[in-house]
């Protein structure tokens, strides 16, 4: 595909190569609890793009989970300012 | 507050955009790798965590005042903002998260997805993103746009910088998924020892003899 070669002009970045890639996706392989113990060759450049989608949304989904829970806490539980500040001596 | 946080990033990314663009790939690796080990550390968390609580004694505050409970979208919210402001500007993520913020007051529009700045940023449109479809099978094509959507305001980027941005969200969520999930245990032991105490004043101080 001669196409691939003439199209230089981009957007303020550089060309980028197939190892660039590769070695980016590799670099995204390790970020991830589920795969990255896998041998890198094992593993496709969309192995781990799906992969880092899940990852996402399952850390999205989380954080809604504890987004809930810190809801009704904050509801039921009195804080003053006081145990605020006693609160947040401890996560000191 | 906010807009103080966004006026410096503009500022700074249109003079990093004329400065050598070798110079600015070097730094940029130097932040990647610095970026990535700085939401593990201890002090990040707890910048966050202390941003965090601020930020849900304003939601309750706010939602006292409404007199209506606090809902999880609030925190969430709340828990997101918290986070980009921990961020300093530094990434794409962090600043679309508080924009978003921004518009959707000017707006007073119920948005449910974040990231629609990409709209106004795209002065070629995916043209790496082409550069991809021409490279590889059209169902990675598909994969980094899903990727791009799901990292706030990372729509129309190019691979490199969208695994970057995703590198650095990533990491931030984990941090925040500890904090938040830390914070809730803390307020559930607060609120059981209130509970206890309050137990324990009305079945009588005859029972419990003070010692």
């Amino acid at each position: 595909m001669s196409s691939r070669r003439s199209r230089s002009r981009q957007s303020g970045s550089s060309r980028i190569t197939d190892d660039q890639i590769n070695d980016l996706v590799s670099k995204l392989q390790q970020l991830l609890p589920e795969i990255r113990d896998r041998q890198p060759d094992k593993v496709s450049s969309a192995n781990v793009l799906q992969e880092t989608c899940n990852y996402i949304r399952s850390l999205h989904r989380e954080v809604d989970d504890l987004s809930e829970r810190l809801s009704e806490l904050l509801a039921t539980t009195e804080t003053t300012s006081a145990q605020a500040a006693i609160i947040r001596s401890l996560l000191m | 507050m906010a807009s103080s946080l966004i006026s410096n990033p503009v500022v700074n990314s249109e003079r990093s955009r004329e400065s050598k663009k070798k110079k600015k790939k070097k730094i940029q690796n130097q932040n990647q790798n610095q970026n990535r080990t700085r939401w593990k550390t201890e002090v990040e968390q707890q910048i966050y965590s202390s941003k965090l609580l601020n930020a849900l004694l304003q939601v309750r505050r706010n939602a006292s005042s409404a007199e209506a409970p606090p809902r999880g979208r609030a925190v969430r919210e709340a828990a997101d903002r918290a986070l980009a402001a921990a961020a300093k500007g530094r990434t794409r993520w962090s600043r679309a998260i508080l924009t978003n913020r921004l518009k959707l007051k000017f707006k007073k529009h119920k948005k449910q997805k974040v990231g629609v700045t990409g709209k106004s940023r795209s002065k070629k449109p995916g043209v790496s993103i082409l550069r991809m479809k021409e490279k590889r099978f059209p169902a990675l094509k598909r994969k980094v746009r899903v990727l791009g959507r799901l990292v706030p305001g990372c729509r129309e980027l190019s691979f490199p910088v969208l695994l970057e941005e995703a590198t650095d969200y990533i990491a931030a969520l984990e941090m925040q998924v500890k904090t938040m999930t830390a914070l809730s245990e803390l307020l559930s032991v607060a609120g059981g020892a209130r509970a206890n105490a309050a137990l324990a004043d009305r079945i009588g101080s005859n029972r419990l003899s003070p010692t």
